[in-house]
């Protein structure tokens, strides 16, 4: 679903990805952790279309189309969702106003009938459900005065809605209590299906206790320096990010799980 | 990054929507104004003595006025002897007795402009009385409004059927002395709209009058005169487009409101009119004043407005606060684009025991707009435990426009009660991109999050009207993003 060759980003002229290379296909949950300033947040970035991002090299392929061809709203309405770390507000536009103009571009983009008040109302209610939240936060403005659980459960609500085959979660447990993220991680399993993809970025080993992931990354100064199953994400938890920067220049990017 | 001070340009330099001139004959005075002038319009207009009385001593003082500079608005001088001070669509004399009287290119006008006058009358259950250059030409439901004691008619039969009413009240609130442009629309207006709502009588329908500007070289002066009786309740819809022009058009158009006691005025505006082209050429000058005195205990007055058109506007909605515990609103957006200037904002005097006043003003400025809010709260000795809260946000869209500010707050009473908020803000870049990576364009991001900005004023506009106002900021942010 998505082939990531040779990624090189900077923003500012500073240069961030340094040659990522990364393949995820359909039903596959990835998580990418790394240090603070590795990079993570960066990638999610450049796959959704950012425009304060320039990409110097490389290719990505999505479904075998050139990603970083599209606009952002075409990636969008092609099924890549990114749930943000730190969700916009938009004052006055309440949640229901902003997803069914979300939805409706997705469907106008598929050559699909809009959805009415009504069916559109009857598809959100089913999934409020999904994270636990009751309809009047429908008539709320976007993230506005929304505390940091809400923000995040508000995400994954906006991915139910929008069933996205691709979705790349950043640092959507930052900020969030242990309740809270037990509601967002349930939220994000129901969610896991054989057709759709989902990229976990995250600093922390917690939130791959609460989702399984069938791969995991680990970006140093740009770069994929570890690629495992879950238990390399233990061995981080064990042993400190420190760990990778004496080992980067002896092991090879793609190698196996360490221990 | 680059949000997109070109992108945000590109969506707000759409070509006028409404720009045509339509095919009627019009009867005009020659260009220039004396006392010849005024004595023509008044006996063409078949009027009591008193008012051409009342007109010429309107006159005789604005010839000693001078035009107002303190507006942050620039524009080039006005020649006030090149306008044509009367204009009266042809076959007036005989008066339309309905709809199928009326001049059919008239029609077609107006539907053109999304006003089936026809529709209205049938389905939307709103009275018209649509003001076509400077004549009423239709107005419909008023019979149904005579049966409670409603009277809405144009100004000009209200002359001559109610002329004791008019006497009375005509200049109650907005003298002639008051301003330039107030004397000069006191002097020459020839028509607008009056309504009386007799005591105790909640009027049934929103009242409705379009206005449109037509004839080349022709001013526009309306006069309104609204007053509500004891317990009585109105909501008056004004909304206007115009047709392109070449050369500026200047409008100086006069409101009164009288509210007695208990009597609710609501009053909403949608404007809409010829804002120029990109450098600002053959746009309307819109030099209006409005003001409503709320006269009697517990009377309210609310002000809502919605400018979206006019190369200039020069505004301000005011409420006098007399009667005691009397409440005054003034709610309003303002959008410029192109070279658009909006000076616009509101006057709140408290003069009554216990008033309340409230400001929300949303100014938006897009391209090379410039928008200006300027205000002024007045508490006056007497008005002990008067409260004023005033909200004023601005929205800036690019980088070559500009937003500003003057809140005048004049207390006279340790009593009173004053809250003033203010931001600006610009639509982020952050905002864009959330929108866009949920599927949302860009024009699309662009006008829900200005209408999200605008919502606490939209929200107080009659339903239809809202509608309207949604899809005139639509269009005016609409460009060729793609």
């Amino acid at each position: 679903m998505l082939e990531i060759r040779g990624l090189h980003a900077s923003i500012g002229g500073i240069e961030i990805l340094k040659g990522i290379d990364l393949t995820v296909r359909a039903g596959e949950v990835h998580a990418v952790m790394g240090p603070n300033g590795s990079g993570k947040s960066t990638l999610a970035a450049v796959l959704a279309g950012r425009e304060s991002y320039e990409v110097t090299a490389g290719d990505v392929r999505y479904h075998g189309r050139d990603l970083l061809a599209l606009a952002p709203e075409d990636r969008a309405c092609e099924g890549l969702f990114l749930a943000f770390q730190y969700p916009v507000e938009i004052p006055g536009v309440t949640n229901l106003q902003f997803l069914k103009a979300a939805v409706n571009s997705r469907r106008k983009h598929r050559g699909q009938p809009e959805l009415d008040a009504m069916d559109f109302l009857a598809l959100v209610r089913e999934k409020l459900a999904l994270v636990g939240m009751d309809e009047t936060f429908l008539r709320r403005p976007v993230n506005a005065g929304f505390s940091g659980g809400e923000k995040k459960r508000n995400e994954i609500f906006q991915m139910a809605v929008l069933e996205p085959e691709l979705a790349i979660l950043d640092e959507t447990d930052s900020g969030l209590d242990i309740d809270a993220l037990r509601i967002v991680a349930d939220g994000v399993n129901r969610q896991r299906q054989p057709s759709r993809a989902i990229v976990l970025i995250t600093h922390y080993q917690r939130l791959l206790e609460y989702i399984v992931p069938d791969f995991v990354h680990v970006l140093s100064e740009g770069r994929v320096v570890r690629s495992g199953d879950r238990s390399l994400a233990l061995d981080l938890e064990a042993r400190g990010y420190g760990w990778l920067d004496s080992d980067v220049a002896a092991t090879p990017a793609l190698g196996g799980s360490p221990g | 990054m680059k949000t997109d001070s070109n992108a945000v340009h590109d969506l707000v330099s759409r070509e006028y929507r409404w720009g045509f001139v339509s095919e009627v004959e019009s009867e005009e005075v020659p260009p220039g104004l004396d006392e010849q002038t005024i004595r023509l319009i008044s006996s063409k207009k078949n009027e009591p003595d008193f008012l051409l009385e009342w007109r010429l001593k309107a006159y005789r003082n604005w010839t000693t006025l001078r035009e107002p500079h303190w507006a942050n608005v620039q524009y080039a001088p006005i020649d006030y002897q090149s306008i044509v001070y009367y204009s009266a669509p042809k076959g007036r004399a005989d008066g339309p007795q309905s709809l199928a009287d009326v001049d059919p290119e008239l029609l077609r006008t107006y539907e053109r402009l999304g006003i089936p006058l026809q529709e209205q009358e049938l389905l939307a259950g709103v009275a018209v009385d649509a003001v076509f250059d400077s004549v009423s030409v239709a107005t419909t439901f008023r019979g149904k409004l005579a049966e409670l004691g409603i009277i809405f008619c144009p100004f000009s039969e209200a002359a001559q059927n109610h002329p004791d009413l008019v006497r009375r009240w005509l200049g109650t609130v907005v003298p002639y002395t008051d301003n330039f442009f107030a004397a000069l629309n006191s002097a020459v207006f020839t028509d607008g709209s009056f309504v009386y709502i007799p005591p105790g009588v909640r009027c049934p329908m929103e009242l409705s009058t379009y206005f449109r500007i037509n004839a080349a070289k022709t001013g526009q002066f309306e006069r309104t005169l609204i007053i509500a009786d004891a317990g009585s309740y109105v909501s008056y819809l004004e909304g206007c487009t115009a047709p392109m022009r070449d050369e500026n058009q200047l409008h100086a158009a006069v409101v009164e409101l009288v509210a007695l006691d208990d009597a609710q005025i609501k009053y909403s505006t949608v404007q809409n009119w010829y804002p120029g082209d990109a450098e600002g050429r053959g746009g309307i000058y819109n030099f209006v004043t409005k003001r409503g005195k709320c006269l009697g205990r517990r009377s309210k007055i609310s002000w809502t407005q919605v400018e979206t058109g006019s190369a200039i506007t020069w505004k301000y909605p005011s409420c006098i606060l007399q009667g005691d515990e009397s409440v005054g609103e003034f709610y309003s957006v303002a959008l410029t684009g192109g070279r658009q200037q909006a000076d616009t904002g509101t006057k709140m005097v408290h003069i009554g025991k216990r008033t309340k006043s409230t400001i929300v003003s949303k100014g938006i400025s897009s391209g090379r707009g410039q928008n200006t809010y300027r205000g002024l709260v007045k508490i006056q000795p007497g008005a002990d435990g008067a409260r004023n809260f005033s909200q004023c946000d601005s929205m800036l869209l690019g980088d070559r426009c500009g937003a500003h500010t003057f809140p005048y707050i004049d207390v006279a009473n340790p009593t009173a009660t004053m809250e003033h908020e203010a931001t600006t803000s610009k639509i982020g870049e952050d905002q864009m991109f959330y929108c866009q990576q949920r599927g949302i364009s860009k024009e699309h991001a662009v006008s829900m999050i200005v209408n999200g900005f605008c919502r606490d004023v939209f929200r107080e506009l009659p339903m239809e009207f809202a509608v309207e106002a949604q899809k005139l900021l639509e269009i005016n942010l609409e460009g060729s993003v793609g």
